[in-house]
């Protein structure tokens, strides 16, 4: 699914007594349909995006069964993209791997974010949760439990649960419809460029800090240079460049005002 | 297209699916009592600014269909794609943007 990290400062905005009280009271079932409810804008960018991939990914050669097999057992649209992409350029298939886990490791980063709201829920809870965390559940659920802190363990599942019921499988339905509609559109239809725009139009709404967009110069200058080395190599040596570059401005910025504030 | 065997796309499919869950899993299942140091956090929010556009680059500059000649229709089309998307933060807008500035570029110029 689409990459919206959101790595914003909590928000803190107290809700009234009233609402506050009428979230609590909610019964675990009666949280899964409010998450449910909650994630229905989501669907508006994410049923596109699902049908684009089953489009390209079977435009790309994969058959139906690999298409789904993609959007339930993977279930990350970005790396799914990736992967697709570069086995098309017939990168080695090692390559391709490392580079599609490449773009989900900022997933970590919502597992840890996760651990002091579900920290203590079941094993297989937390392996559940684990599975369906994505941009989109991670990002609903998390402003859900800092705004309601004192829901309980069950309340808050139930809220996760509901969420990626209703984000989730429509992504596989969403990619399923692509597919179909992949087979049905014939050769020779300009297609070959719809990749690089939905990358850019991934990219484009991501770069909102000047870290963000140091990084992304930064990959795509090392990208251009390092393109003469063999298909998917020049990605592995500019990514991390460009990520060490967005690491540097932010740490930068926050020594500048530290010592504005000193 | 793809030029593996079925089983090839399989495996490549099963070891994405395992490894993303265990990137998802880390911090929930195993690794929750750690705390995570800092600028491993710090070089993780970079990871899909980093990685995305150094795959997307060179398909930008050097696209296949013109057989790796840079084509304006198509250099156009990736500035609107990122204009959009940088102004309105909505990637629909952006694709949207995108496709039909390539539509008309390549009538007008291609």
């Amino acid at each position: 699914m689409s990459p919206t990290p959101s790595s914003a400062p909590a928000h803190e905005h107290p809700l009234p007594d009233e609402v506050q009280a009428r979230i609590l009271a909610r019964s675990p079932a009666q949280c899964f349909r409010h998450g449910m409810v909650q994630s229905i804008p989501f669907l508006v960018p994410l049923l596109p995006f699902g049908i684009l991939f089953g489009v390209l990914a079977s435009e790309a050669g994969l058959d139906l069964s690999q298409v789904i097999g993609f959007s339930v057992l993977v279930l990350a649209g970005a790396s799914q993209f990736t992967a697709v992409q570069l086995l098309s350029d017939n990168v080695p298939v090692v390559l391709a791997i490392v580079s599609a886990l490449a773009v989900n490791l900022r997933m970590a980063m919502y597992s840890a974010s996760l651990v002091p709201w579900l920290g203590s829920a079941p094993g297989k809870d937390r392996a559940a949760v684990s599975y369906l965390l994505v941009d989109q559940t991670f990002a609903l659920s998390i402003q859900h439990y800092e705004m309601n802190p004192r829901l309980s363990l069950k309340q808050r599942l139930g809220y996760f649960y509901g969420a990626a019921a209703a984000m989730c499988i429509p992504w596989a339905i969403a990619s399923v419809v692509g597919a179909l509609v992949g087979e049905a559109i014939p050769e020779g239809i300009a297609l070959d460029f719809a990749v690089p725009i939905t990358f850019l139009a991934m990219i484009a709404p991501m770069l909102r800090t000047l870290a963000h967009k140091a990084a992304a110069l930064v990959s795509v200058l090392m990208a251009l240079a390092l393109a003469w080395m063999p298909a998917g190599t020049g990605l592995l040596i500019a990514a991390p460049i460009g990520m060490a570059a967005g690491a540097w401005v932010e740490g930068w910025q926050e020594r500048r005002q530290k010592e504005a504030k000193a | 297209m793809i030029e593996l065997s079925n089983a090839q796309i399989w495996l490549v499919i099963l070891v994405l699916g395992a490894g993303t869950f265990l990137i998802r899993w880390s911090f929930l299942g195993a690794l929750g009592r750690y705390a995570m140091p800092g600028w491993v956090l710090r070089l993780l929010r970079y990871t899909p600014v980093a990685v995305l556009p150094a795959l997307v680059a060179p398909l930008v500059m050097w696209p296949a269909a013109t057989e790796g000649q840079t084509d304006p229709a198509r250099l156009i089309a990736a500035v609107v794609t990122v204009a959009v998307g940088m102004i309105w933060k909505n990637m629909l807008a952006a694709i949207l943007a995108g496709a039909a500035t390539l539509v008309l570029t390549l009538q007008f110029l291609g």
